[in-house]
């Protein structure tokens, strides 16, 4: 990518974003009501977002020599841990830690 | 006004601060471990300032140029927000000016604070809540700002780091499950996200999964709302 792409590609992103922050204010100004089951998507979505987060973050490592083996042992002591200590900084920097040094030691590519 | 305003809303967002510095700071240091200069995570964590997007955009800039690709991924992760926005239509009315950047600045974190605390009595709710927003983004350049400087002094393997942006996304689904004892939306978000994966690969699969998702959850509350009717 040329610098102009990622401008471009950044100004795509900003562009996305704020638009989901404005979009409910353009839609219901004053004393509209947003139809139930919008509210509704509202609070049911959020948790399934998630989910497409996580997969999306392990889309490429799938398809890798390894099959995506330490990701799954990183995610199961961020699991473990997380139960144990119900600290969320420390569970993102145990996780990230265990994984580097198993990527960087252990399943070497 | 505006000081008792901020002196309010400072200690509602001090555990946002640890939590933004160092999630921010890893941030920077990813952009720059990747070979960013340190402008690129100071601007788009002020311009975009929706962290998971931003971890996202990471991986776009870093892949092929495909800027409407770009623009539907953030509309797609940045979805919630539309849902913030209906709930805070009540709450930002009134505010005059300041309407426009709380807006911007809304982010899960602050979202949480302005819709549940109220401010307390003589305090302005538009300033409360215009701190509130503020001083979390800041927190969030700051530490993006940092831990990209940060990566100019420090050296070492940063083979695996951008492990962190899949473990903040555990942890919040975690915390989420907690949450609640419907796990139904969190298992069809990573079941229909998986299935897309496999089907469509792993460079289109976002789209169609946001679709299944939408349609299942939609399918999953018909059946519910059928089976209340025949209760009746």
């Amino acid at each position: 990518m040329t610098v102009m792409e990622r401008v471009i590609t950044i100004l795509a992103v900003v562009a996305g974003t704020v638009l989901t922050r404005f979009l409910p204010f353009l839609i219901f100004p004053e004393e509209k009501t947003p139809p139930a089951y919008i509210t509704w998507l509202g609070t049911v979505l959020p948790y399934g977002v998630i989910g497409l987060l996580v997969v999306y973050c392990l889309k490429d490592a799938v398809f890798t020599a390894y099959h995506g083996l330490p990701e799954v042992i990183a995610i199961g002591f961020i699991v473990l841990l997380h139960r144990w200590k119900r600290n969320t900084l420390l569970s993102i920097a145990g996780g990230t830690i265990l994984y580097m040094i198993l990527v960087q030691r252990f399943f070497i590519v | 006004m505006k000081r008792k305003a901020f002196q309010a809303a400072l200690p509602h967002t001090i555990p946002i601060a640890v939590g933004f510095l160092f999630l921010g700071m890893s941030y920077g240091f990813l952009m720059r471990s990747k070979g960013f200069s340190v402008f690129y995570p100071m601007l788009m964590s002020f311009f975009i300032f929706a962290g998971s997007m931003e971890f996202v955009t990471v991986n776009l800039l870093l892949s092929a140029f495909q800027p409407v690709h770009a623009f539907l991924l953030a509309l797609m992760v940045n979805a919630r927000h539309l849902f913030y926005g209906i709930s805070m239509l009540e709450r930002y009315k009134n505010v005059g000016w300041k309407k426009f950047y709380l807006i911007y600045g809304m982010c899960d974190e602050s979202f949480t604070i302005n819709c549940s605390v109220t401010p307390p009595p003589g305090v302005d709710k538009g300033w409360f809540m215009f701190f509130v927003t503020l001083l979390n983004q800041m927190y969030w350049v700051s530490g993006a700002t940092l831990g990209a400087l940060l990566g100019y002094v420090i050296r070492f393997d940063t083979k695996g780091i951008e492990f962190v942006m899949t473990a903040l996304f555990v942890v919040m689904f975690l915390n989420q499950w907690e949450e609640s004892r419907d796990h139904r939306s969190a298992l069809t978000g990573i079941g229909c996200s998986f299935l897309c994966l496999l089907i469509f690969g792993s460079g289109q699969f976002v789209l169609p999964a946001m679709g299944l998702m939408i349609l299942c959850v939609t399918l999953g509350r018909k059946k519910e709302d059928r089976e209340k009717e025949g209760r009746r």
